[in-house]
């Protein structure tokens, strides 16, 4: 089962690491992971999507929340929160197909954020299954790189992310 | 004020009611040492190894209830103490641990001893710090105490750069702690209490299974209460040894691997288990699937994450076991006063009729047998303000089995890490915290020589403690196994071959080394050494090929226990 899971944390050296630690011991892989500060600049927000059945995920969501610099721990469900991921394609873009590539762009919403002779750089944002689709998309034409943040995630409505 | 960060370390420490560090100095732990040096209020003690200095800090916490002070040098010092820090993580034991470190801008250069301890010691500890502020020194210092000794205590490391112990700062008297993340659980919830004392009224045949939590929590009494309220049947772990009187007529000993039989049988044929500050560790379920199938489980823990962890829980409560049973307690009398006694009568009988059938005993043949020298080092220290400590292997099982631990915090042996060499130091840390108390550590031959040459430690302090080596030369516990379940190929646990003289040893440490070799010569041999105001090295040459009985093979349920001593057998493989 995939989770993504949204931890608060203080914004300190070593708290990376200490997450980490809980998942690399038991051998679960993190699948993304994107850390950033929150509205507060003292704490940061972890969300971190791995790949692991729901009862060891529970034992390390109560590891983590013991934690000292750890807040608070929850385990996002897909329906119940906002999920978006940016990512960027270096793609191969000859003039013979540079217009096509650009179609693609378009229909996704996506954007062109560099150009050369015959590469285009695309920024996309959104869903997971949208940064999948685009990639999709895009694979025909040659992609060259890829840079992807790892997926961020807010609780939907008043709700706060806990 | 202005003083050095070492100055202001050793000030805080003071302020914390520090009195005692187990240490081992290096260079760049000099700074700190030189001002402890100073110091009125704390007694620095030198071991002769680092591993020493974190298992007597553990086992001083352990006999105290404070909070156990290790300090050691970068490098090699800092990597001596991690088997100490893990020991203490894995028993919930209060402790703080200090090491020097490099200076902060040769971090992570490969400098002269430098160790990453705080990444080496990530999952062994409950917290840690790397200073890259000495100003914060108090801060920290105060936070390390508290999360150390509150909630479910555990070990916590400070790493300090060398540079930071000799920066000058202005003293901060009157720091304060900032841990938002940091909030343990006190008080259990109120209507898991009552549905628990109600569950607990509807019982049948209800057992209460207590563990190192009780300990920690200081709870024993309230435990003992609860017990003499419902008059329930208490088991407790290895950790859990003095939560209630072993002579009570309520208590069943210790259960699980090698627990009692009755208590064994007790848990597996309860209806409702009642465990408080108790982890179902492996030892002491056995097989999961088959592990108390009929029972419904209240669970009392401070720590949330045990909660669920190993088995379904009913009635989980999240709590300080001493806050928690009180209000049980409260709530248990309430309603007895209006629900009429349950039928117990049946449960008890049984029992006690499993007591009978399966005491705790074994077959003596004039030899010298481990399990008489631990029961005669009980009888003796029985009526004294004693404490035991043990060694890791069959010593340590005999000692749980025939030793009657009669109050908290007088039981002190390495549960959840089980290591080798805990013995003395231990012995050194107790009798450090409790100076009037007789100690006496129940050794291996392996586990001893582990750590031998800390009796210099006992030497240069005058601890009188009382070191008795069951002297089997063998790896006993290991060897069992052997002959259980390895075709009886005894690789690498005979010790006969550099065997050391235990008496020369004594000796050379100024230590009383009495050997005793017959059943006769047992008890007048510990009245000497209790006597005695020297540490003591009393070496029992016991019958060597012994098992530790009864015994839960591993990977098997409780119930398919191996009940009986065979005779004692004389002549191994050797
Ligand atoms: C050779 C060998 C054989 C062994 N055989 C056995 C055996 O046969 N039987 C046996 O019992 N053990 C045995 N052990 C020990 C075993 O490995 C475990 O260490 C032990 O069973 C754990 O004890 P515990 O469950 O009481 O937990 P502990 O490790 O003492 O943990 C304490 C528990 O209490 C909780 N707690 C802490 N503070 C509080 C508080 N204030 N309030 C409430 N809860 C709190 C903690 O969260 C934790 O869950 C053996 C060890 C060795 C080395
Ligand atoms: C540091 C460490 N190394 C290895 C072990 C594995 N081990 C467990 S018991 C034991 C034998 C202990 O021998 P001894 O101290 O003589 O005690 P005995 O079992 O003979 O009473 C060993 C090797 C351990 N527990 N700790
Ligand atoms: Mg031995």
């Amino acid at each position: 089962m995939r989770h993504t899971v949204s931890a608060l944390v203080e914004n300190k050296p070593g708290v990376l690491v200490r997450i980490a630690g809980l998942f690399a011991r038991r051998g679960f892989n993190i699948e993304s992971l994107a850390v950033g500060q929150t509205e507060k600049p003292s704490i940061s927000r972890m969300t971190i999507v791995v790949d692991v059945a729901d009862r060891p995920l529970e034992q390390v969501s109560k590891q983590l929340n013991k934690l000292i610099n750890v807040l608070k721990v929850s385990d996002l469900k897909a329906s119940e929160a906002v999920e978006r991921e940016l990512s960027l394609f270096k793609v191969s873009a000859k003039p013979e197909t540079r217009a096509e590539v650009i179609e693609i762009v378009d229909i996704f919403r996506a954007k062109i954020v560099d150009a050369s002779r015959d590469e285009l750089i695309i920024e996309a944002t959104g869903t997971e299954d949208k940064i999948a689709a685009i990639e999709n998309m895009l694979a025909p034409y040659g992609i060259r790189e890829m840079s992807r943040t790892g997926k961020i995630a807010l609780a939907r409505g008043g709700k706060k992310t806990e | 004020m202005k003083m050095t960060g070492a100055k202001a370390l050793v000030k805080s420490l003071e302020k914390e009611g520090v009195k005692h560090i187990f240490g081992y100095p290096g260079g760049r732990l000099i700074s700190v040492h030189h001002e402890l040096h100073e110091s009125k209020k704390i007694q620095h003690l030198l071991m002769r190894h680092e591993q020493v200095a974190a298992h007597a800090a553990d086992a001083y916490a352990r006999a105290t209830g404070k909070v156990g002070v290790c300090m050691a040098t970068s490098g090699p010092g800092a990597t001596n103490l991690v088997t100490g820090i893990a020991n203490a993580y894995m028993d919930s034991i209060p402790m703080v641990a200090i090491t020097a470190q490099v200076g902060s801008m040769d971090i992570g250069t490969d400098a002269f001893q430098e160790a990453d301890i705080t990444g080496i010691t990530l999952p062994i500890v409950k917290h840690s710090y790397l200073v890259k502020d000495a100003t914060e020194i108090p801060r920290i210092v105060k936070e390390a105490f508290f999360i150390a000794s509150t909630g479910r205590p555990g070990p916590v490391l400070i790493d300090l750069p060398s540079d930071m112990s000799m920066s000058q700062i202005e003293y901060d008297e009157n720091a304060e702690m900032n841990l938002p993340g940091y909030k343990p659980t006190f008080k259990g919830h109120a209507r898991q209490v009552k549905t628990a004392a109600k569950m607990i009224l509807a019982s049948l045949q209800p057992v209460i299974y207590a563990g190192g939590g009780v300990i920690l929590s200081n709870a024993a009494s309230e435990l003992t209460n609860l017990a003499h309220i419902t008059r329930i049947p208490v088991t407790v772990t290895l950790m859990g040894k003095g939560a209630i009187p072993e002579t009570d007529e309520l208590s069943l000993g210790m259960l699980g691997m090698h627990g009692t039989a009755y208590a064994n049988h007790a848990i597996s044929n309860s209806d409702l288990i009642i465990a408080i500050g108790a982890r179902f560790d492996d030892r002491v379920t056995g097989k999961l699937s088959t592990f108390a199938p009929n029972a419904k489980i209240i669970h009392i823990d401070v720590d949330p994450a045990e909660i669920g962890k190993n088995v379904k829980v009913d009635v989980p409560i999240v709590g300080d076991a001493k806050q928690v049973l009180t209000e049980l307690n409260k709530q248990l009398a309430e309603d007895m006063a209006k629900v009429k006694p349950l039928p117990w009568a049946a449960w008890h009988d049984q029992i006690v009729a499993w007591k009978k059938k399966h005491p705790l005993a074994y077959k003596s043949n004039g030899d010298l047998l481990p399990q008489y020298v631990i029961e005669q080092i009980y009888e003796a220290t029985k009526n004294l303000d004693a404490v035991i400590t043990t060694g890791v292997g069959q010593h340590q099982m005999w000692a749980a089995q025939f030793v009657k631990t009669l109050k908290p915090r007088t039981f002190i042996s390495s549960g959840g890490l089980g290591t080798m060499g805990f013995g003395v130091p231990s012995a050194l840390g107790a009798q450090v915290g409790r100076p009037d108390a007789v100690v006496f550590d129940i050794d291996g031959d392996g586990s001893f020589q582990m750590v031998s040459q800390d009796m210099a430690t006992a030497a240069a302090y005058d601890l009188p403690v009382n070191i008795c080596i069951l002297n089997n030369q063998w790896l006993g516990m290991v060897r069992q196994w052997q002959e259980l379940f390895w075709d009886k190929r005894y690789a690498y646990t005979d010790l006969t071959p550099g065997m050391p003289d235990f008496m020369k040893l004594a000796e050379a440490y100024g230590a009383e080394g009495i050997r005793i070799t017959k059943p006769e010569e047992v008890r007048p041999a510990i009245e000497r050494a209790i006597k005695s105001k020297k540490p003591c090295i009393l070496e029992f040459v016991i019958l060597g090929e012994q098992g530790v009985f009864p015994m839960v093979p591993p990977g098997k349920g409780l119930q398919d226990m191996i009940y009986d001593q065979p005779e004692p057998k004389k002549g191994g493989a050797k």
